[in-house]
């Protein structure tokens, strides 16, 4: 017994020794410090308060759409199209925002509102192809990550060209008004999104533990034809938990748009809904850990902007770091599993082969 | 080539697939290997074939141990075996299915393959186009195509696993005469894996029974059908268990309803099952009884025809419609259909309950509990399900059904379980029975058909007869039926 908690711990800290060793060894292959480099992104997070507002801001986005991709997930769902949530919610909100006249509180609120709408509306057209059509959810997820970056270029490019000229960089910055206001020039991060952030959390485990709906997509997630046969409306239960995850990455994306950028502008989600992907590997599908491995792979990112700076080195050397953890650590998972099965040798280890995430059956509704 | 077996074992779970099975093989015999299904039959094969590993045993061939893993390594050592659906692929032209595989280099070498190809169509009178996509063939076709392919491969014991389900009359007397030629000419030695006991009389030399993971005997041929059935079902008959009760209106309706699966169609199909009355399907496995089944529940769309329950029409209703009408229907793959791996007992019954968009998870635990007791269920409210035995899901799976269904449909309703755990379930389905439920099952027991059924439907290749005397039926009548051999007296 001691000695499997040993190994558990163990298989969770290796992962992370090995991702950051094999890390300093490619700094040192470049010819950097890896010391240096670390210092630099320690420098680059917590230097100040400014510093820490670059961190949450990356965290805000992130966190939703992780949140939201755990909804998925656990409907046994691969929303890869979170991107494209994302980039239509930063449209709609986008559009609210070059469009309407209301006093600021409300048309943040419509904004927002719409945002929630696009993403949703954008993720059911991933849910329509998948139980109606048949189109696996990857694939036209990627279809319409492409299509929503299309749009907005189209739209950066076009309609909403800035007066002085389209370069296709970004749109003309929005009224001020239609922005979200800052907590202080010190630490510039929008307070209601935060306060967002942590309703969006509390919202998803409470969904998720204490709801039916929340039960049926775990059902639907783990065994779709018996879900069905135990009268799981499991078409239903994909299909909203795709839309649920689109209105959480929408608000996600119009973060980006409302406050990171003031404006729209072509690849606006920055590939935070891939990021979130990976955080939400990285913690198996449990909620609680989302805000503190979102936070991890934020100080990452922004910590990472001051690597050119500091010792002009490509930013991308966070992708680097955060590619390696994950793909450690579900190699960690996977040898570990392996490790279980053959020192639990029992006669029902091979019934309950069950694997973390199952691809629901298309075909669950005719059986 | 002789191929022997020498105690072989397998274990799934708490299932004994394989239990010390010994068998042998001469070189230029045909046996036939008969079995129900979960006979162990397909594990079997699989072990030989080397799809599977067997937890203990030895393989012989010619009077030396073998061991392989893998089918590659099987096919080395001579054995080859014909999938039920064949192994080829589909975007494929029948040569280039001939060819993958074949040792040689990177060249393929096209002009002799298409030699080889057309020799050995030649020899068994096989007509196949050598450049038409695998797509355009039947199943028999391509069933040739994969003997010859393995034939190529230089195998010398063929195993086929029911390799005249889907194929046409004169494609199968072609299939058989091929494999006589093989037997005799070729010595080789062939394994017929079967339901049906007509292919194994016209075609083997011997014949192995499984029951239960056990051989349970061997006949040589000829053997009358009553043998082999009497060894495949094993006890005599019991009688019909329950005094029959009134039957009230009709819950579910067929109308000349035509079901289409894989291998088999059902046509024109009428069915009535009125309140109070058990319906009991029998057949082999793939005859065409679970699409009646699910027709009924709604899973199985009908091709034409009409199905209605309590009299109101649900063609083309899903399978949530006919749940709302109380229609309630168990499968036989408990863990695949049925329950949720990795739930625990308390989520199934929430799952089931409807009580409202809030869980309340302390009355879910409270009803799981009362319902564990009520239906003698061994095992925690919070554990998860895949830890239950066999017997323990089964008994959570009726604990799940809705108390006063319209219909309930349960595909072999006591599988894998024991004498005592059987007649529990059926003291519950009987129970629901008295108070107007109608009950339609499958079974591959004899004896349970028969004791619990007011009338049993036999399905043989899509085809029904219906035995409405069961109380004067006897093991050797149903056995002849299942068998096909209605459709000679129908005649």
């Amino acid at each position: 017994m001691k000695s499997r908690t040993v190994l558990q711990i163990s298989f969770f800290i290796l992962p992370i020794i090995v991702s950051l060793a094999i890390t300093a060894v490619l700094i040192v292959a470049v010819g950097s410090d890896p010391r240096e480099v670390f210092e630099a992104v320690w420098q680059g997070a917590f230097r100040n308060s400014n510093a820490f507002a670059g961190v949450v801001n990356f965290w805000i986005p992130l966190v939703l759409c992780s949140m939201g991709l755990i909804i998925t997930f656990t409907a046994g769902l691969w929303n890869i199209g979170v991107e494209g949530q994302m980039v239509m919610g930063a449209i709609f909100a986008s559009w609210a925002a070059r469009t309407l006249v209301l006093p600021p509180p409300v048309l943040v609120g419509v904004e927002i509102g719409l945002a929630m709408l696009g993403g949703a509306l954008w993720a059911g057209l991933v849910g329509l192809l998948k139980t109606r059509l048949g189109v696996h959810e990857i694939f036209g997820g990627v279809a319409l990550n492409s299509l929503a970056n299309v749009a907005a270029i189209y739209l950066i490019a076009g309609p909403w060209q800035p007066p002085e000229g389209g370069s296709a960089q970004a749109t003309a910055p929005f009224p001020a008004d239609s922005l979200l206001p800052p907590v202080s020039a010190e630490f510039p991060v929008n307070l209601l999104a935060v306060v967002i952030v942590f309703i969006a959390i509390a919202a998803v485990i409470i969904a998720l533990r204490g709801t039916r709906w929340g039960l049926e997509l775990r059902a639907t997630g783990k065994n779709p034809r018996s879900a069905l046969l135990l009268g799981v409306p499991t078409t239903r239960s994909a299909v909203s938990a795709l839309m649920v995850c689109g209105m959480l990455a929408g608000i996600g994306g119009a973060y980006r748009v409302l406050f990171t950028y003031s404006s729209l502008r072509p690849f606006v989600s920055g590939g935070i809904g891939f990021l979130g992907l990976l955080v939400v590997l990285l913690v198996a599908v449990k909620a609680l850990w989302v805000p503190f491995v979102s936070l991890l792979f934020a100080v990452i990112l922004a910590g990472s902007t001051r690597l050119r700076v500091a010792l002009q080195l490509d930013q991308s050397l966070a992708g680097v770091v955060q590619g390696m953890l994950v793909l450690l650590v579900l190699l960690a998972n996977g040898l570990r599993q392996r490790f279980m099965e053959r020192d639990s040798r029992r006669p029902e280890a091979e019934t309950r082969d069950y694997p973390l995430i199952t691809r629901p059956d298309t075909e669950a509704e005719n059986v | 080539m002789d191929l022997e077996l020498k105690h072989i074992h397998k274990r799934f779970g708490h299932v004994h697939a394989n239990d010390d099975i010994s068998l042998m093989v001469r070189g230029g015999s045909i046996v036939g290997v008969l079995g129900e299904n979960g006979a162990g039959k397909s594990t079997l094969m699989k072990i030989v074939s080397g799809f599977q590993c067997a937890d203990s045993g030895e393989i012989w061939v010619d009077g030396r141990r073998t061991s392989y893993r893998g089918p590659q390594a099987a096919i080395a050592s001579g054995i080859g075996m014909l999938q039920q659906d064949p192994l080829d692929v589909p975007a494929f032209t029948v040569i280039e299915n001939f060819v993958y595989g074949q040792p040689g280099g990177l060249l393929l070498g096209r002009r002799t393959a298409h030699e080889r190809l057309s020799r050995l169509c030649q020899r068994f009178g096989f007509e196949l186009n050598p450049d038409a996509p695998i797509a355009q063939l039947s199943i028999g076709q391509r069933q040739q195509l994969e003997i010859m392919r393995l034939l190529a491969l230089g195998v010398k014991t063929l195993i086929l696993d029911e390799p005249t389900t889907g194929i046409s009359a004169e494609q199968k007397s072609m299939l058989f005469q091929a494999l006589r030629e093989l037997a005799k000419q070729d010595g080789m030695s062939v394994l017929l894996v079967s339901h049906k006991l007509e292919d194994v009389i016209s075609l083997c030399d011997e014949v192995v029974v499984l029951r239960a993971g056990k051989v349970v005997g061997v006949l040589p041929m000829p053997a009358t059908a009553k043998q082999i059935v009497s060894l495949m079902f094993g006890q005599e008959l019991a009688s019909q268990a329950q005094a029959p009760v009134a039957l009230g209106e009709p819950k579910i309706r067929l109308e000349n309803a035509t079901l289409r699966g894989k291998r088999v169609t059902v046509e024109n199909f009428n069915l009535d099952i009125r309140a109070g009355e058990v319906v009991g399907l029998a057949g082999l496995e793939g005859s065409g009884q679970e699409l009646i089944i699910r027709a009924c529940v709604g899973l199985t769309k009908l091709a034409r025809g009409r199905v209605l329950v309590d009299g109101k029409e649900k063609t083309g209703k899903p399978y949530r419609d006919f749940l709302g009408c109380g229609v309630a229907f168990g499968a036989a793959g408990r863990l695949e259909e049925g329950l949720i791996g990795g739930l625990t007992l308390t989520e199934h019954v929430a799952l089931t309950e409807n009580t409202g968009q809030m869980l309340n998870w302390g009355e879910a635990r409270q009803h799981t509990e009362a319902k564990l007791k009520h239906y003698n269920v061994r095992g925690l409210p919070e554990s998860p399900v895949e830890a239950l035995s066999g017997g323990n899901q089964q008994r959570l799976l009726m604990a799940l059904l809705p108390r006063q269904p319209v219909l309930l449909a349960l595909e072999q309703p006591t599988r894998g379980l024991d004498v005592d755990s059987a007649q529990w379930i059926w003291k519950q389905l009987l129970a629901r029975r008295e108070s107007g439920t109608a009950i339609l099952f499958t079974s591959p027991e004899l004896d349970e058909l028969v004791a619990y059924s007011d009338r049993i439907l036999v399905v043989y290749a899509g085809l029904v007869y219906e035995i409405t005397d069961v109380g004067s039926t006897t093991i050797d009548e149903l056995g002849r039926l299942i068998g096909g051999q209605f459709i000679v007296a129908a005649d």
